[in-house]
């Protein structure tokens, strides 16, 4: 562990300090800000008819007896939008060969998914306009359902869009050293085919937002809930051909994002031509069935591999094949194939392999589109990989633990480059697995274990490394051609009195990204974190930048605000040494104050100096720079992403009688390099953790053959509850990143990139007994029931 | 117009009385009506526990009542308990502990804390978590909510100044 940035005594000392979060006071007192809470004059609200089908040709739409129901302001089609709004293809250039068809805000003559809108309705109320909706006539000509991946591939299957030839959106490989050769020559294989279930990330505020096209100046105003309000000004500028500088997208406070409200829908879209049509602010809030059928569903993978063993326990090689569903289309702007591509370039990442083989296939079909969620391809690929590295200790009576040991990258290989071409700094692979082991106590859960099996009492432990991309290049879509910035701004203000306004592109879905940004300001300038205002999620008032996702906020829009806080205060020094006639060098600031750095004699608070730059410049020296707002931007620079990594344990209980499986405890070990906020770090650590833990026994978004969704309610789709999940356990290790002063990683993904893989784990071990396993999530009663051959 | 029935409410200690359709959820006449904007709707069928209130001492699903069947009940909202400073130690108790993140649960999840704080005694962990049953929280994973409710039960139990309370990380 390396030292701290700055003496931890001295004042002003945040940085790894866990301190509360200044907004979630007004949270805690509902006053919130979120979007649906906002009220515009003259809104009018959208509701839109949708299709019933997963696949039909729209024959007519009548729509007289809607457009006179009480309150109907407008009823627009497809191709009234159309002309207001250009296409969108879900498709990456550096993704070769990728196809996408073109899509537009409604449906033009096909529906390619059940819940796909078709017209959109705008009135004075919601419930009129839904009212409306419902008595819009619209005739189909259902068509053939593509729902299989294996069918949607066969020559003679029918086709979701006609013009792109098959169903296959892209595919890929990847190989590296002599995989067939060390196969040949494997002492050992172990190999497992996986089902990873379709789930959807359920954000407790659904999508929203509120669009206002004011057509005097031709200037837009969306209030929209998501993480990446300057992607949005790009899109609904270059979409509906608005100048940019009159786009403006302000994030409220986001209930809940995960990576789920940073994609484009088709109902954002339309709620922006509505406006423009109607010229009036119109307001679109899903309600909970339509973000069961239209929010972006995630992972529904089905991955095969095989992993090839000499007798001593060394891995030889790593053959992978990942099928995957993406639904109609590709996700815009950021595509669905993201997801694929690092599972593929993520299987068996933490252990020196070489030799290693990957297939990836990304296949359309008549469901919702999936994409990027948190832990994008994380989870399926530790897990298959952990479940992969099990089977080998399992198959050699090795130790779980020790065969990890043996097959980890070392820290004598950095910089490691995998074989599928990720570069690590430095992980601490080697580590994370001893504190693990320690924090577990692992001889005595096992010697629980084994005591507990002779009552007839089935317990597992399961363990999951994970390596983790954080903070990502523009080689992660810039590359691409997407408008997706990879940098980002901060504008710091002195405000007469001395008071800090920092205006950053980060953003808060409340993980606590302004909570940490005041931190490092505050430190970094040496005032008091109560006199730093941390402003996000408005492109009018903050400068252009990534935004939060990918776990990104803490490592590079943490840098810039390290870096912006430094450029102000050689400002504010520079101006304070012309005032007190010293040298800027023996002046420091602190507790917002200017002192002598040896001494600690105050000469003047920062609230004096700014006065006098503000209101008295008379007495100011002419040439000096007085510079008390500064504008600074970073991008990331180095290795092309910086990799955090850790170990997840999971304790489970598995009652071979009814199939349930009981959590009894989660313990977590992570390294996101340098840690801002412990306390921050850990609620992200263990509400990742929880998603992963649901996806492991509960989530899934079950469709029948015809492509209807089955269970699109809270009533009957399964979300982890508090009375189901348990206590989670955390250690961290800190290997900062070189890269930056601030040396932060990311810490996003980290809980639930291992959480199904060591649950996974956990419930194999507790069926090893009974000679069953599961090789399939979620891991529902019935799954194991018929592991067990009960049923 | 449909036609408008009249409701009479005391909300948050004040009486109100409006004119309503029959079909206006109680949850709407909250956010929407009377602009109280702190009770939230996540799921529209009970299910979630964003749209809780206290409706004559019980805590209900506003998003399952009809505004007309409440007619002549005494309704609390998060901001009636907030600015009545009943909860005062429960949101610091959160507020220490960071138990909310992107805080759209919490108004409802601050509901069943205080109902079940109110039974008295000291909840087990377990009993916490039975009662946050109806509460689903997206991004907490709970545990740092049930800390944040057993600290309180203990400083209520123990009339402990919420100042003593370190937060743990």
């Amino acid at each position: 562990m390396s030292g701290p940035l700055s003496p931890v005594d001295r004042p002003n000392s945040y940085i790894g300090k866990s301190v509360p979060r200044p907004n979630a006071k007004r949270l805690l007192a509902g006053r919130g800000r979120f979007t649906d809470d906002i009220q515009l004059p003259r809104m009018l609200h959208a509701a839109f008819a949708r299709s019933p089908y997963a696949h039909a040709r729209i024959v007519s739409i009548d729509a007289s007896a809607a457009r006179a129901m009480p309150g109907v302001r407008m009823i627009a089609t497809g191709r009234d939008l159309a002309e207001l709004c250009s296409p969108w293809v879900g498709t990456l250039q550096h993704f070769k060969g990728m196809k996408s068809p073109p899509q537009y805000p409604l449906a033009l003559e096909t529906a390619v998914w059940a819940g796909q809108p078709i017209v959109a309705v705008l009135a004075d109320t919601r419930a009129q306009a839904e009212d409306a909706a419902e008595a819009i006539a619209i005739v189909f000509e259902e068509l053939d359902v593509v729902v299989d991946i294996d069918r949607a591939r066969v020559p003679n299957s029918p086709l979701i869009h006609e013009n792109l030839g098959d169903n296959i959106a892209f595919k890929t490989s990847i190989e590296s050293g002599a995989v067939s050769a060390a196969f040949e020559n494997a002492a050992a294989v172990v190999e497992a085919e996986l089902t990873f279930a379709r789930h959807t990330p359920v954000t407790l505020e659904p999508r929203s937002l509120i669009a206002d096209f004011e057509p005097g100046e031709r200037a837009l105003t969306v209030h929209h809930s998501t993480q990446t309000p300057y992607q949005f000004q790009d899109i609904y500028s270059r979409h509906f051909a608005l100048d940019e500088s009159r786009v403006r997208v302000i994030a409220p406070d986001v209930g809940g994002s995960f990576g789920m409200k940073l994609h484009v829908y088709p109902e954002d879209m339309a709620t922006v031509a509505l406006s423009i049509l109607a010229e009036r602010p119109v307001k679109y809030i899903a309600d909970r069935s339509e973000s069961f059928l239209n929010d972006i569903h995630l992972r529904d993978h089905r991955l095969r591999a095989k992993l090839a063993l000499a007798s001593d326990g060394t891995f030889l090689a790593l053959k992978v094949e990942d099928d995957t569903a993406i639904g109609a289309y590709s996700a815009y702007p950021r595509t669905s194939a993201v997801e694929g591509n690092q599972v593929i370039r993520l299987m068996g990442a933490p252990y020196k392999i070489v030799n290693y083989k990957a297939d990836l296939n990304v296949i359309f079909q008549n469901k919702t589109q999936t994409s990027q969620y948190r832990g994008v391809g994380h989870p399926i690929a530790c897990a298959a990989t952990e479940r992969l590295v099990d089977l080998a200790a399992r198959t050699l009576n090795q130790d779980p633990f020790e065969i990890r040991r043996r097959n980890y990258v070392t820290s004598d290989m950095y910089p490691h480059t995998t074989a599928s071409g990720y570069k690590f700094e430095r992980l601490s692979l080697d580590e994370c697995l001893t504190e693990l082991h320690r924090l577990m106590d692992y001889p005595s859960l096992r010697a629980e274990q084994s005591g507990l099996r002779r009552k007839g009492i089935y317990r597992g432990i399961g363990i999951a490394t994970y390596v983790e991309i954080t903070n990502p290049s523009p080689a992660f879509y810039g590359v691409g051609g997407a408008h997706i910035s990879a940098q980002d701004g901060c504008v710091l203000k002195v405000t007469p009195s001395g008071d800090v306004q920092c205006a950053i592109s980060v953003t808060e879905q409340g993980q606590g990204s302004e909570t940490i940004i005041g931190q490092i300001v505050a430190d970094q300038l040496g005032v008091d974190r109560e006199r730093v205002r941390v402003m996000t999620g408005d492109t009018e008032t903050t400068p252009h930048g990534g935004a939060t996702w990918a776990s990104r906020g803490a490592g590079i829009g943490g840098e810039t605000a390290l870096q912006a806080a430094r450029k102000l205060k050689a400002n504010i020094l520079n101006i304070a040494s012309a005032i007190l006639q010293s040298r800027s060098s023996d002046l420091d600031l602190s507790e917002g104050r200017l002192i002598e750095r040896e001494t600690g004699v105050v000469r003047m608070t920062l609230g004096e100096l700014a006065a006098l730059v503000y209101f008295r410049s008379d007495t100011l020296p002419p040439e000096l720079n007085i510079d008390l707002t500064i504008a600074h931007h970073f991008a990331p620079k180095g290795f092309p992403f910086a990799f955090a990594n850790g170990i997840h344990g999971s304790l489970v209980e598995v009652d071979i009688e009814t199939g349930f499986v009981r959590l009894l405890k989660h313990w977590v070990v992570e390294d996101c390099g340098r840690i801002i906020n412990p306390m921050l770090v850990n609620e992200q650590i263990r509400g990742g953790v929880v998603q992963g833990l649901g996806a492991a026994l509960f989530e899934e978004c079950l469709y029948d053959e015809a492509g209807q969704l089955l269970n699109g309610s809270l009533a009957d789709y399964l979300v982890p509850m508090a009375c189901e999940m348990p206590d989670i356990a955390i250690a961290h290790v800190e290997t900062p990143t070189r890269d930056t002063e601030l040396g932060a990683k990311g810490c996003g993904e980290a809980g639930t990139s291992a959480a199904s893989g060591a649950a996974l784990n956990a419930v194999n071990d507790a069926l090893d007994p009974l000679h069953a396993s599961i090789s399939q999530i979620p891991m529902t009663p019935q799954r194991i029931l018929r592991a067990l051959g009960v049923v | 117009m449909s036609r408008q029935f009249p409701v009479s409410l005391t909300i948050n200690g004040e009486r109100q009385e409006f004119w309503v359709e029959a079909r206006l959820s109680l949850a709407d006449l909250i956010r929407h009506r009377l602009r109280l904007t702190g009770t939230h709707v996540g799921c529209e069928m009970g299910a979630c526990g964003a749209c809780l209130v206290i409706q004559d001492g019980r805590v209900v699903h506003s998003c399952l009542s009809l505004a007309v069947q409440a007619d002549g009940s005494n309704i609390q909202t998060i901001e009636g308990l907030s600015e009545s400073g009943a909860i005062v130690d429960l949101q610091a108790a959160f507020h220490e502990r960071n138990a909310l993140q992107c805080g759209f649960c919490t108004p409802g999840v601050l509901m069943t804390a205080q109902e079940l704080l109110q039974a008295g005694g000291l909840p087990t962990r377990d009993e916490i978590r039975d009662a946050l049953s109806g509460n689903f929280c997206r991004c907490t994973g709970y545990e740092a909510i049930v800390d944040a409710i057993e600290t309180t039960a203990r400083r209520r139990g123990a009339a402990v100044k919420p100042n003593d309370f370190e937060p743990r990380s």
